[in-house]
């Protein structure tokens, strides 16, 4: 392994193992208009090793998993598969060369057959006809050879999630493929489905196969892998074996430091610090959800900001959805300043005064048809429905005010909101709840993917919003972000809520995560 | 690649099949519905439950069943084919019409044939490389075959050529002085051809599985596009084909020919137990549930008092009926859909 | 139009954005081809655009085209609403046959079959069961679920059994004044095109003077974020069916009125196809969203005229389909074009269910997957 250079891995590069690299990826930029999304990262991958690619939201995790399986033609780099310089023209080319990859959404036909899923395509004919008995025989040899025992003939979509997973994994390998790459395939299996996906995952390793795995449960990783690639921010961080490498340097290897520190907005942290510790205005008793979040209690009094903390997947999403009635819990009640609410739809917390930004600017907030005027009204419009419309004078102000307290720009009502920028178009989302004049913020990762000086006004004016009374529940991946603008911070961790702290600091919360053990996944998983 | 086999622990998981795949169910409930219709249709009135009228039922209904052969694979893969009524008219206004300037029966039968495969090639064609919803790009075709029917004439054209009429008038008497049309085996034939189609050959497993999920059949590396305009292009041949019977029953082409029968296509193959959404459905039920139109049909021409527009309402209601329990069925499919994940 | 700002929520002061101006051009396509459609009839017969007027009426080629695109008009008008939620009705054409057969079957059955009173009544009973089948489309779509084009073929292939229910399959004639004031009555102008012009002023105003134009526009722009702002997305899609069924009673009888009868079999047959197409060459996509008022009218009267046209140039009037589906075809064709153009630039990563990138995974365009990173291009 002389020939690969590893010290362009800042981090120190992890012992190499005694055999070429199935695949080596060296040097990869990949611009879209605008971002950088991979800035020269490298990557290996050995037979026989599950190499785990880890980093938050928007650390370029995805983008090399296209760029390597020919989704996208990288800017820059080289990719070597088998020795050879390769560029697949698309996920087919990838697969046929030996490159499968599992999806975090199942992607099979769940109406079809087990054996059909596995071997569609390449179906064992006779006369030109499919031969269903060979085709039956054929799928149960790629089922055992990860050791599922599945009726082949029956439909697919019977079968739980978990299982249709692993059927996709025995599609995966049926044509040989000497890497295989999971994405994300854990999110939505228990404990034990988790114990049987490794199981197999260990199986094919010890065959041979290379696995690129991606998750964002520490302990799964932890688990199962050999080695990991750190990426943040579409760079490199460091390859590490997994052995060498401790929780706690690997989540401030993920997360980094942000440099810019905001005195301003620490300060009025505090003066709102200080008028915390009324009655609560937001109180959930034993809000849940199976399959999305353990239940849990929470209270947040006027003039607080709870801070959200835990890593992508944790149920920190799945949490402030329970909060405003977008997901329907199914255990639990929430009190809205001491008066239960309905939580069927987003409707009765709205009415209440619960506002709340979704993290998925595009598919759940802005309407990007719509100019910046009709999408800052819309949820006061639809308090007041459709024959009552908002007096053109209210909304000349409504517009004014909150166009110039969030700085929007451009700074004109009618441009569309397609065409605004990331952060403008966030300042737009939360200039549309101001409006309704609420008790309770909600806001899901309100800085992500948007430039600097948006990122800090934002906070700037949520730390205002919260010294004038306002209650906020804070959500952000970026970890600074959230103990900078926080009173107490609440941490979860694989979809359980493991504490809450007062005023932390950014040790204390990544310490916590690193050393919180959620007791049941473990054990079944050993 | 020899590995060690753990022990399975999910096998389980395996065991929750129920016998009859729910696939099938539907096209059970249509078979009981069908034997029922005919059961009290057999009860109530003298003559009714005898081998003709039960034969009557294909014989009437033949191109129907071609036409809802065709739109099963087209439902199959999620889409709709509306222009089956104009393709038919078309049809057998070309045939009348290239008849009687004195073209040979079976030269007729190819340009019809060909017409018809053009036309859903078309569909196809705009359908996939243009994304434009089937529902429009058909209804286009809709139009622009009907459109043509008048461009060759206005009028209706009867047929007068000796071996169109021999076999359309042809009967096969089967034992018991049960006798039968030429047409309805053509429409036998087509049933068998497109179940071994379906379930037989790489084709058709696709269809399926485009249906079941577009994205996921391009993800798993599968001609999604080829299937896509060859279920149109299959539909348009079907349509042909029923044009071809139709003249054989009708013995005429008129542009006002088959005026709404893409809808009787489309209410046979939703009674037959297809689902809409794609991805679920069987030509057998489609089969059945035109015999349950074609019953539907008898029982109120036998009533007497009943007005034939009876048969409108009856057939909207059972569709509603179906497609409330489609949707009660497969109910968390299509919401998992729109929060799109 | 009685404000300058009443045009319908389509156009924006221009340059203000690339999308406002491709916007603002959708009209120009359906204006031009009416325009085109104008001039050469104009050419081919001088009179073409003649107006006289006769005892106190209006006649001429044009007003013709007014009158008798009038029911289009109207209907197109429902239908541009339900479009624009995402939705479709298909059941339009059967709803004119049971308001045409509700009606005369009244005036028939009623003591005075000649007395106002009678007509009025007809009338009445005949639109209030257009919004009871208006409601049913929307309890199918909006409660149950069900997708809009096939909740409405059931009422379109039980329409018209109903109507011929209603007929009891004759065709009623009836001789009423005042119902045939509805259909061929004059007040200057017929009183067809001044009812469809009502229907249309009034739906302007209640799309810029209350905020339905903002929420229906909403709902079908983006359903879920709608959802999340609190909307009532279930009463608005149920309201833009009962509308649709309005309009498509009314147009019902105005369409009877004309020849004083009603034939469920052919009362409306095919009308909810030329309103689709009014709407789409009007320039509101299928898709949902933003739509047109304005755009659906010159799309229905871009229809009425092209029908005219080919009724005046001597060829048989039912060749006007193979025209009809030229312009379906193009005009698809334009807007897909324009759509994969959207796509680019909004870089939106395939609606949850329209028109689906065609290789969704292959492309970077359809996938790109930062799209918000983007500045405005002021």
């Amino acid at each position: 392994m002389t020939s690969a250079n590893p010290s362009s891995t800042p981090a120190g590069p992890a012992a190499e193992p005694a055999v070429e690299p199935v695949v080596e990826m060296h040097g990869i930029h990949m611009d879209f208009p605008g971002v950088k999304a991979l800035d020269d990262v490298s990557l290996r991958l050995f037979p026989g090793e599950v190499h785990a690619v880890m980093g938050e939201n928007g650390a370029g995790k995805s983008t090399l998993i296209k760029v390597l399986t020919g989704v996208y033609r990288a800017t820059a780099g080289t990719t070597t598969f088998d020795g050879r310089a390769v560029r697949f023209a698309g996920p087919g080319a990838a697969q046929d060369a030996g490159i499968s990859t599992v999806y975090q959404e199942v992607n099979l036909a769940p109406n079809l057959s087990v054996a059909e899923n596995i071997l569609l395509g390449r179906e064992p004919r006779r006369l030109g006809t499919i031969d269903g008995r060979a085709m039956r025989a054929a799928a149960r040899v790629h089922l055992d050879r990860i050791g599922l025992r599945l009726d082949p003939a029956s439909t697919l979509g019977e079968h739980p999630i978990a299982v249709q997973q692993l059927v996709a994994i025995a599609r995966a390998v049926a044509v040989d493929a000497k890497v295989l790459i999971l994405d994300e395939p854990t999110s939505s299996l228990d404990a034990e489905e988790v114990a049987e996906l490794f199981r197999i995952m260990r199986v094919l390793r010890d065959d041979g196969v290379a696995i690129l795995f991606v998750s964002h449960f520490l302990e799964q990783v932890y688990e199962i892998s050999d080695r990991m690639t750190v990426l943040r921010n579409g760079r490199l961080v460091g390859e590490h074996r997994t052995a060498e490498l401790s929780r706690l340097d690997l989540l401030s290897a993920m997360l980094g430091r942000e440099l810019t520190t905001l005195e301003e907005v620490g300060r009025l942290a505090e003066q709102a610090a200080e008028q915390a510790g009324g009655t609560p205005v937001l109180e959930a008793r034993g809000l849940g959800r199976r399959g999305a979040l353990a239940p849990f209690d929470l209270k947040v009094a006027a003039g607080e900001v709870v801070g959200l903390a835990g890593l992508l997947g944790s149920g920190r999403t799945e949490l402030v959805r329970l909060l405003f009635g977008a997901d329907r819990p199914d255990s639990g009640t929430l009190l809205v300043n001491g008066r239960p609410v309905s939580l069927r739809s987003p409707r009765a917390p709205i009415a209440a005064g619960v506002a709340f930004c979704s993290e998925d600017r595009k598919g759940e907030g802005i309407l990007a048809d719509l100019s910046i005027r009709d999408n800052l009204v819309l949820a006061v419009q639809a308090r007041r429905g459709w024959a009552r419309p908002v007096p053109r004078r209210t909304k000349d102000e409504l517009v004014e005010r909150y166009m110039r307290m969030l700085d929007i720009r451009p700074n004109d009502p009618d441009a569309l909101v397609g065409n605004l920028s990331g952060g403008n178009q966030q300042k737009v989302m939360l200039a549309r709840w101001l409006a309704t004049d609420p008790s309770v913020l909600i806001l899901d990762e309100p800085t992500r993917g948007i430039d600097v000086g948006a990122k800090a006004q934002i906070q700037k004016v949520v730390a205002e919003l919260a010294r004038d009374g306002m209650a906020v529940v804070y959500i952000s991946a970026e970890l600074e972000e959230v103990t900078r603008l926080s009173n107490r911070v609440v941490v979860l961790k694989d979809r359980v809520k493991i504490a809450e702290l007062t005023e932390p600091s950014v040790d204390d919360i990544m310490h916590l995560i690193a050393q919180h053990d959620p007791e049941p996944r473990l054990e079944a998983a050993s | 690649m020899t590995a060690t086999l753990p022990a399975p622990t999910l096998a389980a998981a395996g065991a929750r099949r129920p016998r009859v795949p729910t696939s099938l169910l539907p096209v059970v409930a249509t078979f009981v519905l069908f034997v029922v219709l005919f059961a009290v249709g057999s009860a109530r009135y003298e003559n009714f439950g005898s081998a003709q009228v039960f034969v009557n039922l294909f014989v009437d209904n033949a191109f129907l069943i071609v036409l809802a052969v065709g739109m099963t694979f087209v439902i199959l893969t999620g889409g709709i084919d509306l222009s089956v009524g104009a393709v038919v008219a078309l049809s057998t206004m070309v045939a009348a019409k290239t008849l009687q300037a004195g073209l040979p029966a079976a030269l007729v039968f190819v340009l019809v044939l060909v017409i018809g495969a053009t036309l859903g090639l078309m569909n196809g064609l705009i359908i996939h490389h243009f994304g434009v919803q089937p529902f429009i790009a058909t209804l286009a075709t809709m139009f622009l075959a009907r459109g043509l029917c008048f461009v060759i004439s206005v009028q209706s054209v009867s047929i007068e050529d000796p071996t169109f009429r021999a076999i359309a008038t042809g009967s096969i008497t089967l034992p018991g002085d049960v006798y039968l049309t030429y047409s309805v085996l053509v429409a036998l034939l087509v049933v068998v051809v497109a179940a071994l189609v379906l379930h037989k050959t790489r084709f058709g497993r696709t269809v399926y599985a485009v249906g079941g999920s577009e994205s996921s059949a391009l993800l798993m590396g599968l001609a999604v596009g080829r299937v896509k305009v060859g279920v149109y292009v299959i539909s348009g041949l079907c349509s042909a084909v029923a044009g071809l019977l139709f003249s054989f029953y009708m013995l005429s082409g008129y542009g006002l020919h088959a005026v709404g029968m893409e809808l009787d296509a489309i209410a046979a193959v939703v009674i037959g137990g297809t689902l809409l959404a794609g991805g679920v459905g069987y030509v057998a039920g489609s089969l059945l549930g035109v015999l349950v139109l074609g019953v539907i049909q008898t029982l109120i021409s036998f009533q007497g008092t009943l007005s034939s527009w009876w048969t409108k309402i009856f057939i909207g209601t059972l569709l509603l009926v179906f497609i409330v329990v489609q949707r009660a069925i497969s109910g968390r499919r299509p919401a998992s859909r729109s929060t799109g994940a | 139009m009685t404000s300058p700002d009443l045009p319908a929520p389509v156009e924006r002061p221009a340059g203000a954005s690339l999308g406002a101006r491709v916007r603002g051009s959708r009209l120009v396509w359906p204006a031009l081809a009416l325009l085109l459609l104008l001039v050469g009839n104009t050419i081919a017969s001088p009179s073409f655009l003649g107006v006289r007027l006769q005892d106190g009426h209006l006649y001429g080629s044009l007003v013709d085209i007014l009158k008798n695109g009038a029911p289009i008009a109207l209907i197109a008008l429902g239908m541009t609403l339900v479009i624009a939620t995402r939705g479709i009705d298909l059941s339009v054409g059967a709803v004119v046959a049971i308001a045409a057969a509700v009606t005369c079957t009244w005036i028939a059955g009623s003591p005075d079959p000649t007395s106002a009173s009678a007509a009025l009544t007809g009338m009445a009973v005949a639109i209030a069961l257009c919004l009871v089948l208006g409601l049913w489309n929307g309890l199918l779509v909006s409660v149950l679920g069900i997708q809009p084009i096939i909740a409405t073929l059931v009422l379109m292939t039980a329409g018209r059994g109903i109507a011929m229910l209603i007929t009891d399959g004759q065709i009623i004639t009836v001789n009423n004044e005042s119902f045939s004031f509805v259909g061929s009555g004059f007040l200057l102008f017929p009183v067809a095109i001044l009812l469809a012009l009502v229907v249309f002023v009034v739906v302007a105003l209640l799309s810029r003077r209350t905020a339905l134009g903002l929420l229906v526009e909403s709902v079908g722009i983006n359903p879920e974020a709608s959802r999340l702002a609190g909307l009532r997305s279930r009463t608005i899609i149920w309201t833009v069916y009962v509308f649709s069924a309005f309009c498509a009673g009314l147009a019902g009888l105005m369409i009877s009125a004309n020849v004083n009868a009603a034939d469920a079999n052919n009362a409306g047959l095919f009308i909810e196809m030329d309103a689709i197409l009014a709407v789409v060459i009007g320039g509101t996509s299928l898709a949902g969203g933003r739509y047109s008022l304005v755009g659906t009218l010159l799309g229905a009267l871009t229809i009425q005229t092209l029908t005219t046209t080919v009724y005046t140039v001597g060829i048989a009037p039912e060749v006007t389909l193979v025209f009809k589906a030229v312009v379906v075809i193009a005009v698809f064709l334009l807007q897909s074009a324009r759509v994969r153009a959207a796509f680019a630039r909004l870089g939106r990563r395939g609606g949850p269910t329209r028109p689906v990138p065609r290789t969704a995974p292959a492309r970077p365009v359809a996938a790109r997957p930062r799209p918000a990173e983007r500045v405005s291009p002021s």
